[in-house]
Formats: structure tokens, sequence, C-alpha cells
């Protein structure tokens, strides 16, 4: 049996098992080699995905896998992305006695789980993947065990996300029941065949959606989103917000263009409700979160709409679209979370908006890298979140739903204004903190960089954009 | 012409200017100041050559710049000026060293932090009159707003937060439906250029849709009736400096994106629609003097009177075709345009000096009352000199460049309809009662207060930079052909280009 497909899959997958061995015989004060450990597991993880950078798709394992260059581009952005988060997050842990070897290892499997959803090319594969993701994300957001308020948020998460996973697998098994097959391209055939949509089709169709949007945390299947955002430890947010994007995305492509790609025409309007909704809900109910990670959250289902912008307009531009907004949010979900612990240090969280107020007297240069953020996320030029706007707005208006992208530019300028309230309580307010920033050099240097790149990639969006193009 | 490239130059040298006094910090701001200084000093050396070297028998792009940017969209880095662009550009490098003289010593708060916004300013704002590429020119219109953010932020008045949060919302509201249009253009034209744009035929649907996407964003920034109550705030709450650039550059984008954009791209919308236009310019300019009369604030009297100037402005420009159908010549519509401009330009620098004449009274007494004051003349006879001219520019007096604009406007609109021009013209009443009696009330009279008693007259770095608009205003206004030599080719191709029908 040829492995070459899954390569980097099985790299991580044996990474890990020899992480949770080493990891067993470590004292408690030796826990900085799991860290080191872990970011070699994911160098090498790349190394391999670079190595068998596959030219084409390639179908592996009698049709349930596949390793394609958009997927391996997606797994590279999670690769990068975990060693970001682990980075951002290691000084944190030390100082908030949350050092453990689990944090690592279930973030890595969950990193693991994405690899496997991204490859997905039959639904079993996809939900396996999804599946281990979302089980690594339950544990870890319950991993602060003296937290209440985390076991809480962790229950709800658990709770709920187990009712989508449910919802999602029965539309699968609706879908199997109907076509006979799992595999995404033949599911697509089955659909292209003429005759109309039936309504067991379009039930099957409306599961797997409610399934797709609560993973996205999409308005109306959001609840859970804030509140995990919030009662979750400030790296595991972190990981939900960045990380887990990327699994959403693929998720959504995988089901919605690749297997039901041909049903367009029916889950289109779904998805305008889901869009519009979050748009909506998202940037208004920011509005008034005095805490931070709250407000992220909001912002979140408000990016959301605009990702599933890309999706609703169907074309290939609208996906590309959709995963060039994806790496962008990314990029700078992973920066913002990154300010919130770099402002943190043992027993304060820097969590709420106060904890912003006057970091220009405190720390110019941190000021201007979370304006940077915040105007990359309102999508002002020239920062890069401008032109993730740019491309999805283009998607749809090219499909002639002008009015979808006034709503959408809309709801932007509604969302600027909690963006901007973050820079003006930086800039124009007294500092009610005036502790000095804790963490290391070497995560303020890769913060830097990160915000940084922001500005970078909006100045010479082109290979980016290209790449996206290119891969899909 | 030069083979340097003049404009990156002008662009990017103020930009890594600000990125270097920023660098500097606070510690080191004396430093920083000087090299603020020098940058905005040489920006503006270096962009006399565009005027010297500008071909003014030729109505195209000069001094084109041309690199694929994002090849994806079709989107080059393309910079050129004409015409239009030109004198707005020298206006932005000309203002900018005299901004940053105005807050040499005044400026106590995080001094880095303000010359460099401002160095940041004026790169992007030449990069807005400079590009020739619709993406490039969104991305220097958008990106204008965050520099401008933080100036009224940090260093405004009582209310700056207020004002700033305001100004930015209600801009960044106008430019995101500029950008659906522009959107809609790409994918229509296939690629950014703005002259592919005024190419492209459009229905009138269309064209009607994109006229009032254009409407919103540069009716707010020029600004007129009734989306222009961000700019008194503005105004108001900004700091000296912050005021000048909005008045005398900011404003003009407006201006500028109604010629550049609305006109020749929708120039069937813009002939069906220019009633609105007249109608919107006129109240600017009746209601809003009357609104000026009554201020009790010197800064917002100004601003009011700023949003009456420019309404004279967008009437020049749409004014044009009421001409035509009236008289069947082009020669009252091109006055008109040229009216515009000139207004514009002229606005630019006399709202620019009263501004600077507000700061500073502002600087000694710190308050922009107008019952705080009253015989400064007493106190301060030069400042006195120079306030009383730039008053009389602003009214409108022969010899000065604010009576070149308002006088081509007035006298082309009357080969239109007799009643615009007359509503048209009482800004010369109007304009003269307020700018005349804030004068009597602030310049002439006994000494008010012991404040006022106490005043000293402007020093050598501040009457360096009044004499400098001074010596401005009296030029053009005695002997403006330097200017209009400028436009008129490019304001006669456009006129052609927006009388011929793209239906």
């Amino acid at each position: 049996m040829d492995l070459t497909a899954a390569a980097p899959e099985v790299f991580l997958a044996l990474a890990i098992c020899g992480l949770l061995l080493v990891d067993v015989f470590l004292r408690d004060d030796q826990r900085r080699v799991t860290y080191y450990l872990s970011i070699v597991a994911l160098i090498g993880a790349a190394a391999t995905s670079a190595y068998y950078m596959p030219e084409t798709s390639i179908v592996a394992f009698d049709g349930s896998f596949v390793a394609d260059p958009a997927g391996t581009v997606l797994k590279m952005v999670a690769y990068l992305t975990v060693a970001v988060v682990f980075l951002y997050s290691r000084d944190y842990l030390e100082a908030s006695g949350l050092m453990k070897g689990e944090f690592f290892l279930l973030s890595l499997f969950g990193l693991l789980g994405i690899m496997v959803l991204v490859s997905a090319h039959n639904l079993l594969t996809l939900y396996l993947g999804l599946e281990l993701l979302a089980l690594s994300q339950y544990a870890l957001v319950a991993f602060n065990r003296e937290s209440r308020i985390s076991a809480e948020s962790a229950m709800k998460y658990f709770v709920l996300g187990a009712i989508a996973s449910g919802t999602l697998l029965y539309g699968i098994s609706l879908l199997y029941g109907l076509t006979g097959t799992l595999e995404l391209p033949a599911l697509a055939a089955q659909f292209t065949a003429p005759g109309g949509v039936g309504v067991a089709t379009l039930l099957a169709l409306a599961f797997v959606l409610v399934g797709v949007a609560f993973k996205f945390g999409a308005v109306p299947f959001h609840m859970w989103l804030p509140d995990v955002y919030h009662g979750a430890p400030t790296p595991v947010t972190l990981y939900l917000g960045s990380v887990s994007k990327v699994a959403a995305f693929a998720l959504a492509w995988r089901i919605l263009v690749e297997a039901l790609g041909p049903l367009h025409d029916s889950w289109r309007d779904m998805l305008i409700v889901l869009c519009v909704l979050s748009l909506a809900i998202g940037n208004v109910v920011a509005i008034v979160q005095p805490n931070l990670k709250r407000m992220l959250a909001y912002s979140t289902i408000s990016h959301v709409g605009f990702i599933f912008m890309g999706f609703i307009a169907g074309t290939e531009e609208g996906v590309e679209a959709a995963m060039y907004y994806t790496v962008v949010y990314v990029l700078m979900a992973a920066a913002a979370f990154g300010m919130i612990i770099l402002l943190s240090r043992k027993g304060f969280e820097a969590e709420n908006l106060d904890d912003f107020k006057g970091l220009n007297a405190r720390s110019p240069w941190f000021a201007l890298v979370m304006l940077m953020i915040m105007f990359s996320m309102a999508g002002v030029p020239p920062f890069v979140g401008f032109y993730a706007k740019l491309v999805v707005l283009g998607a749809v208006l090219d499909v002639g739903l002008t009015w979808l992208a006034a709503v959408g530019v809309l709801f932007a300028v509604v969302g600027a204004f909690y963006y901007i309230r973050v820079v003006w309580y930086m800039y124009f307010a007294e500092a009610t903190d005036t502790a000095p920033l804790f963490p290391g050099g070497d995560m303020k240097l890769v913060l830097s960089a990160n915000a940084l790149a922001l500005l970078v990639l909006g100045v010479f969006p082109g290979g980016l954009l290209d790449l996206c193009a290119r891969v899909l | 012409m030069t083979s340097w490239p003049l404009l990156s130059i002008v662009i990017w040298l103020p930009i890594a200017g600000a990125v270097a006094v920023l660098a500097l910090g606070s510690e080191r701001a004396a430093l920083g100041k000087q090299v603020a200084l020098a940058v905005s000093v040489l920006t503006f050396v270096l962009s006399v050559p565009l005027y010297t070297g500008f071909d003014t028998t030729i109505a195209g792009l000069q001094f084109i710049e041309r690199v694929p940017w994002i090849e994806r969209f079709q989107a080059y880095y393309y910079l050129g000026v004409d015409g239009i662009s030109l004198p707005l550009v020298l206006l932005t490098t000309f203002l900018t060293p005299i901004v940053v003289i105005a807050g040499w010593q005044v400026i106590k708060l995080r001094p880095a932090q303000y010359f460099a916004s401002f160095l940041l300013l004026e790169g992007l704002m030449i990069g807005v009159f400079a590009a020739a590429d619709a993406l490039l020119f969104y991305i220097f219109w958008e990106a204008m707003l965050v520099p401008m953010f933080i100036i009224i932020g940090i260093w405004g008045g009582p209310r700056r937060v207020y004002a700033t949060v305001k100004f930015f919302l209600y801009t960044f509201l106008g430019s995101v439906f500029m950008l659906v249009a522009l959107i809609y253009m790409y994918l229509e034209a296939g690629t950014y250029e703005i002259a592919a744009f005024h190419m492209l035929p459009l229905g009138m649907t269309a064209q009607t849709l994109i006229f009032i996407a254009f409407l919103l964003a540069f009716a707010v920034k020029v600004p007129m009736v009734p989306v222009h109550t961000w700019l008194p705030d503005a105004h108001v709450e900004a700091p000296t400096g912050g005021s000048v650039i909005l008045a005398a550059i900011l404003l003009k984008m407006g201006g500028y994106g109604f010629v550049r954009f609305s006109l020749p791209i929708a120039p069937d919308a813009s002939q069906s629609l220019a009633w609105l236009m007249i109608g919107l310019s006129l109240v600017a300019v009746v209601y809003i003097s009357l609104v000026a009369l009554v201020q009790r604030d010197m800064k917002k009297l100004i601003a009011y009177s700023s949003i009456a100037h420019m309404g004279f402005v967008t009437l020049g420009f749409f004014v044009i075709f009421g001409i035509v159908a009236r008289s069947q010549a082009t020669d009252g519509a091109l006055l008109a345009l040229q009216g515009g401009m000139v207004q514009m330009i002229s606005h630019g620098l006399v709202s620019g000096a009263l501004f600077l004449c507000v700061g500073v009274l502002y600087d000694r007494l710190h308050s922009r009352e107008i019952a705080a004051y009253g015989g400064v003349v007493n106190t301060m006879p030069k400042f006195a000199a120079f306030a009383v001219l730039f008053a009389f520019a602003n009214v409108g007096l022969p010899g000065t460049s604010g009576f070149v604009g308002e006088f081509f406007v007035i006298l082309a609109s009357f080969q239109a309809d007799f009643w615009i021009a007359f509503l048209a013209a009482t800004i010369l009443v109007l304009g003269a009662a307020y700018t005349l009696w804030l004068v009597k009330r602030v310049i002439f009279g006994d000494v008010a207060n012991d404040g006022v008693a106490s005043l000293q007259d402007i020093g050598g770095r501040e009457f360096f930079m009044l004499a400098v608009l001074a010596v401005g205003v009296l030029l053009l206004g005695v002997w403006p052909a330097p200017l209009t030599d400028v436009m008129s080719p490019t304001l006669g191709a456009l006129l052609d280009h927006v009388l011929q029908s793209k239906l």
C-alpha cells in the first residue's frame, strides 16, 4: 500500500505518538521540551508536505483520501498557525501554571484532524477528521481544570457540537441513502444528472448545511461561539479563532463545492440567509461587548458572513475568494488574540477593552501593531483585510448579487465602529493599567512580524491571491 | 520631461520620512521635527519640477509611471498628473511644510507621532491625486483615514473622540459604496484603469447607480448638505494643523472625485441629476452661509464658510449642462469648470490661512470663542493685517484668489439661469457679512479684556507661514493665468467627453 499521499498525516501521527511517550517522562519544569518537540514536529510535517507536494489531485485509499495542491496549501497555513499559536502561548502558559503537555498534544491531534478533513475525498473521512478536531477542541477548552467558566463553556461546546455533528452525520446518511455513494465526485456526478431536486435531497442538504454552519459559527447557529471564546483559556481561544477556521473552510469547500456543487441553486439561498444574518448579528452585537474576546467572537461571526459570500457566488473565483479570505482571517485572528496574550500576565487576563486603554503610552509599537490588526479587520486599505473583502465582493458582484454586496459593505461600516473603538481606547484614552508588557522577546518578534505581514500582504497582495487562484 | 519617477518620489518620500520620524520616537522628538520639516520642504522642492516640466498644451496624463502591481486584477501601479490633479498635488506639497511649521512649538504631546502622521498623510494625499488606477486610488483614499483619525483623536479638542469617530464613520460609509461601484466597473471593463472607466459604455440605470455611489463618497468629503455635519465637529476639535489639512486638501478630494470619476464616467446620469447637485450646492451656499452667520466659535464659523465655498465648486462642475443647453456653446461651460477648480485651489489657501490665524489666537488664549476676543489689532498689529487680508480673500474681494473662482462661476451660471446665478451671488453678500462681522468682533474695536491686552504679536515662525500664504493668495488673485493655463487643456477635453452621451 502506497502511503505517500498521506505522508504528512502519517508523519504527524507518528510524531504525536512519540511526543506522548516523551511527555510522560518529563517533569513539570521540563515541559519546554514538549514545546520544542512540538515545533519540531510541525516543521517536520511542513517539510513532508513540501517534499510530497502533489502536482495534481492524487486520490488514494480506494477513493477516500485525496492529496491536492489546495489541500497542501491549507495544511501549510495550518502548520504555520499552530506554530504561531504555540509561540504566543508558551510564556502565558508558564506564567499561569498551565504549561502541560496536553495543550500541545491536543492541539496537534486537532491539527491532524484538520489535515484529514482537508484531504477528505469521502464524506466519512471528512467526518472522521472533523470529529478528531472537535474532540480535541472540547478537551482543550476544558483544559484549565481550576476554572469553572472553562468547564462550563466546554460543556456547552460539547453538547451543542455533538448535536451539530449528529445533524451533519444524519445529512450524510440521507445523502448516502439517496445516492448510494459517499465519494465526493460520485455524489457530484449523481446530482449533475438531469431531473429536479427532490424533497429528500433538500432535506439532506439542509441537515448538512446546519452542520457546516455550526462549525463556522454562522447565525443562527452561533450561540456557542462567544461563550466558548470567552470561557476558554486565551491560548485555546487563539487556537479556536485561527486554526479551526481552516477546517471550517475545508469542510464547506469539500462538501458544498466538491460534492454538492451541482446543487448550488438549492443551497445558495440558504447560505444567503446565513450570510446576511451573520453579518447583521455579528457586527451589531459586537458593538456592545465590553470583553475583547467576546467582541472578537462576534467579529468572527461577521467575517464568516463574508467568507460565505464567496461560496454564495459559487464560481471558481468565489471559492478562491473564500479561501483567500479564510487565510487572511486566520492571520488577523492569530495576531489579535496574540495581542490579548501579550497584555496578559500571571493572574490577569487583558481581555477587557479597558485593558487596552492608553496602550500608546505604554508601548507605542504594540499600539501600532494592534492598530494595524484592527484596521485590517475593518477592511481599511492598505492592510490585507481590505483585499479579502475586495475579492469576495467582486465574486458576488460578478454573479449579479449587487444588493448582497451593498449589505456587506453597509455592515462593514457598522463593524468598523468597534474596531476603531479599540484604536481610540489605545490612542485617545488614559491608561488604567501601567504594568510593563511581560512576555519574552521571541513572542514580541513573531507578533510584530505577524502584524507587519498584514501590511506587507496589503501592499503586495498579488502573491497570495495568485496562490489561492492557482491551487484551486 | 525628466526620467526621474518624480511622482513616486513625492509620494513615498514623505511616507519614508514618517517612518523615520516615528522610529526616532518621542525621546528624540526635536530631531524628528527637523527631519519632518526637511522632508516636507524637500518634497515641495521636488514637486516644483512637476510644474516647470508640465506641458500645458496636452490634455492627458504626464509624468506617467506604470508597472504591473496586482496582475490578477489587471491593476497597475499607475501614476500620472494632468491639469486637474497637478494643482492639487502642488497645493498639498505647498501646505504640508506650513502645517509642520504651525505645529513646531505648540505640539507637546507625542510630537513624533504628530509629525509622522502629517507626513504620512501628505504622501497618501498626493497618491490620491496622482493615481490613474482606480484600485490604487481607492487604497490611498481610504488609507488616508487612518492618520487623520489619529490626528483628530490625539491632538484634538475636548470632544475629539466623538468628532474623529464621526469623521471616520461618515467618510468610510461614503467610500465603501464607491468601492462597490469600482468593482462593478472593473468587472465590466476588465481593468481598474480610470481612463478605461471613462470609455466604458454604460446604460442609464448603471450610470445612475454608479453616480449615486460616487455621490455618497464625494458628497461626504466635499461636504455637501445634508452629509456635512461631520465637518464642523471635526474642524472644531482637530488641532490647527489637522484643520488646515482637512479644509485645504481633504475637502478638495470630493471635488476632485466629481471631475475625475462622476462626470466622465456617468455623463448622462450627471446631466439628469444636475438639478439635484445644483440644488444642494445652492442650499450649501445660501443656507450654510446663514448658519455661519450665527456661530460663536471661530473655527466653526470658518468650517461653515468652507462648506458654503465648496458649494461653489460643485455648482461650477454641474451647472455646465445647463449652460450648454441654453447657449449651445462650450465657452461658458469651460469657464464654470475652471471656476470650480480655481475655487478649490483658492479655498485651499484661504481656509488654510484662516485656520492658521485661529490657531495663532488659540495658542495664546486657548479659546476659540469669538466673545473671548476683541481689539486684537491693538496688541497684534502684524497678525491683524494678515487676518484682515485673508478675511477679504474669503469674501472674494477682487485682487485676491477668492475673487477669481467665484467670479468665474457666477459669470458662467448666468448663461444657465439667472436665478442660479442670483442665489450663488448671495455668497458675496452673506460671505461678506459673516466674515467681516467676525473680523470686526475679533480684530477691531477696543481691547476687550486682560487676555487680549496680554497678547504677544506673531513671531518669525508664524509670520513666515502666514506671509507665504498671503503671497499665494495675492498672486493667484492678480495673475491666475499660471493656474488656468495648466488646467485649460484637460478641462476642455473633459468637457468634450462629458457632453458626449454614453447612451
